[in-house]
């Protein structure tokens, strides 16, 4: 389905995940952060970065993956995506969340 | 003689000696498979020996009866594999290869969590992907009196992602039958969004957990296990309570491939998508679980790869190019209690729809519903494992790469 933000027509899954990276910019990923009430700051994006990097490398995220990323540790990285942080912040980032098999 | 090794007499490494020994020339080629225990396991019944469905005998076997004649098997621990000199020092034995099949598998690690190898485990802290846990686990539901069951994931990738839960539902219906099922409390915990994950599954069966009064804890990063109060706490300080805590540890590949220095931070091997050659060495091929591929870790997809992977080392050993062929198929019976079970079959682009299977329109399984059939299919599973599976025997009407037939695509 398509969503409007940051002025931008996009490409989004039910639960409002980019489904096509390409389309993703700075500016949407802050406005995304934003409907999470996440005011993004660098560290934020680092970790954005970090995650767009090992996406982009075929590296399933994970927890553990943060803990070794050196970018930050797990207790940051809670304090700067609330509620769930790898589903937030992939989201933010414009990539696919971890998934199961069902 | 040139040598093709295979190390790991499990799931995968049986059915590619099944596969090999009619199928590479015998003047040219020794193959020889290791692995240092001597018992197979059916590892799928693991889910059922804490219920009291199966028993002890019906999930294991003597593992030299699947090796054929004609592969040499050898009973020894690995140490080391030495890439660069093409070579494996075993405890007290060194192999020479020309070509290396990886079917190492991967196997719980308790210990990656503080406190789960505590002073409760296996008194109140049980796995079930072991045949030690799940028989210790069996032991301690058939006295237990009821209180708060907890079923948990530690991180992902896992063996069989859907097994957890399947293991939620069982418990559902072993307490239901045993008339406790009011005293008894069952939490579902991931560290993953839901406990469905893909839309079309979780719009199929997200009544599931509802229906039968399962609780749901999700984006639960598991941090430490407290042994003194019997808790749970993850990264954000979030506790759960459990009387009785069955736990999925941490899955990693086997410590040879960390000691050989091929793996990742959970030792699983870096393996092409869809050729199944190691990414570091063009003749080491990868297989099943020890692999690194975004594919469930699940018998059918050894299954679906070993066929695959048997083509492509035929044409690596006359020096063609692999075939690009294997897209991560996956067909997997799930359990969802009260003697009914589902069907999906998906793959790396494709996520599990509703349909029929394996015909359109006719089935006679359907995919993912509810169905007693289905779970006729998974029992007979058991038979089809050991009789067909791991010797290589293609199963009728189900092929290697994932079909579209049957299945409802919007």
């Amino acid at each position: 389905m398509k969503k409007v933000i940051a002025q931008t027509e996009i490409d989004v899954n039910e639960e409002g995940y980019l489904t096509d990276f390409s389309q993703w910019t700075k500016e949407i990923g802050t406005e995304i952060a934003k409907e999470h009430n996440i005011e993004m700051t660098d560290s934020h994006w680092q970790v954005i970065d970090w995650i767009q990097e090992k996406v982009n490398e075929g590296v399933a995220l994970s927890i553990r993956g943060i803990k070794k990323s050196g970018v930050i540790d797990i207790k940051q990285f809670y304090a700067l995506f609330p509620g769930g942080p790898l589903k937030v912040s992939t989201k933010i980032a414009g990539v696919p969340k971890p998934k199961s098999c069902i | 003689m040139k040598n093709l090794v295979i190390l790991g007499a499990g799931t995968a490494g049986t059915m590619m000696a099944n596969h090999l020994v009619s199928k590479l020339p015998k003047k040219e080629w020794t193959i020889t498979i290791v692995d240092q225990y001597k018992t197979h396991y059916y590892q799928p019944g693991f889910l059922f020996l804490p219920f009291d469905i199966y028993t002890e005998k019906q999930v294991k076997k003597d593992g030299k009866k699947f090796i054929p004649r004609g592969v040499n098997y050898i009973q020894k621990k690995i140490d080391r594999i030495l890439p660069e000199e093409n070579k494996i020092n075993l405890e007290d034995d060194i192999l020479d290869y020309d070509v290396l099949i990886i079917a190492t598998g991967s196997k719980t690690a308790p210990d990656e969590v503080e406190g789960m190898l505590g002073d409760n485990w296996y008194k109140s802290i049980f796995d079930f992907y072991t045949y030690e846990g799940a028989l210790a686990l069996r032991n301690k539901l058939r006295e237990w009196e009821g209180g708060k069951l907890v079923i948990h994931i530690t991180e992902m990738p896992i063996k069989c992602p859907v097994a957890p839960l399947e293991f939620a539902f069982l418990a559902d219906s072993y307490f239901k039958k045993k008339g406790i099922r009011d005293k008894v409390e069952i939490t579902y915990v991931t560290p993953l969004s839901g406990a469905f994950t893909k839309e079309k599954c979780s719009k199929s069966l997200g009544y599931l957990l509802k229906e039968k009064n399962i609780n749901l804890e999700i984006d639960f990063a598991i941090e430490h296990v407290n042994n003194d109060n019997n808790k749970i706490i993850d990264y954000a300080d979030k506790a759960i309570d459990f009387d009785l805590l069955v736990t999925v540890p941490t899955n990693m590949g086997d410590e040879v491939i960390e000691r050989s220095g091929l793996g990742d931070d959970l030792n699983f091997v870096p393996t092409h998508h869809n050729t199944l050659q190691s990414l570091a060495h063009e003749n080491i091929f990868v297989i099943g679980d020890a692999t690194n591929v975004p594919a469930s870790k699940a018998g059918s997809v050894a299954h679906f790869q070993a066929e695959t992977l048997t083509d492509n080392i035929l044409l690596y050993v006359e020096g063609k190019p692999l075939k690009e062929e294997f897209d991560g198929h996956a067909n997997c019976f799930i359990e969802t209690g009260d003697n009914k079970a589902l069907l999906i079959d998906f793959n790396y682009e494709q996520e599990p729809v509703e349909g029929t299977f394996p015909f359109a329109g006719i089935g006679p399984l359907r995919l993912l519903k509810e169905s007693v059939f289905n779970h006729w299919g998974k029992l007979a599973f058991r038979w089809i494992y050991w009789n067909m599976l791991l010797k290589g025997i293609p199963i009728p009407f189900v092929s290697r790469n994932m079909s579209l037939k049957g299945k409802n695509i919007d």
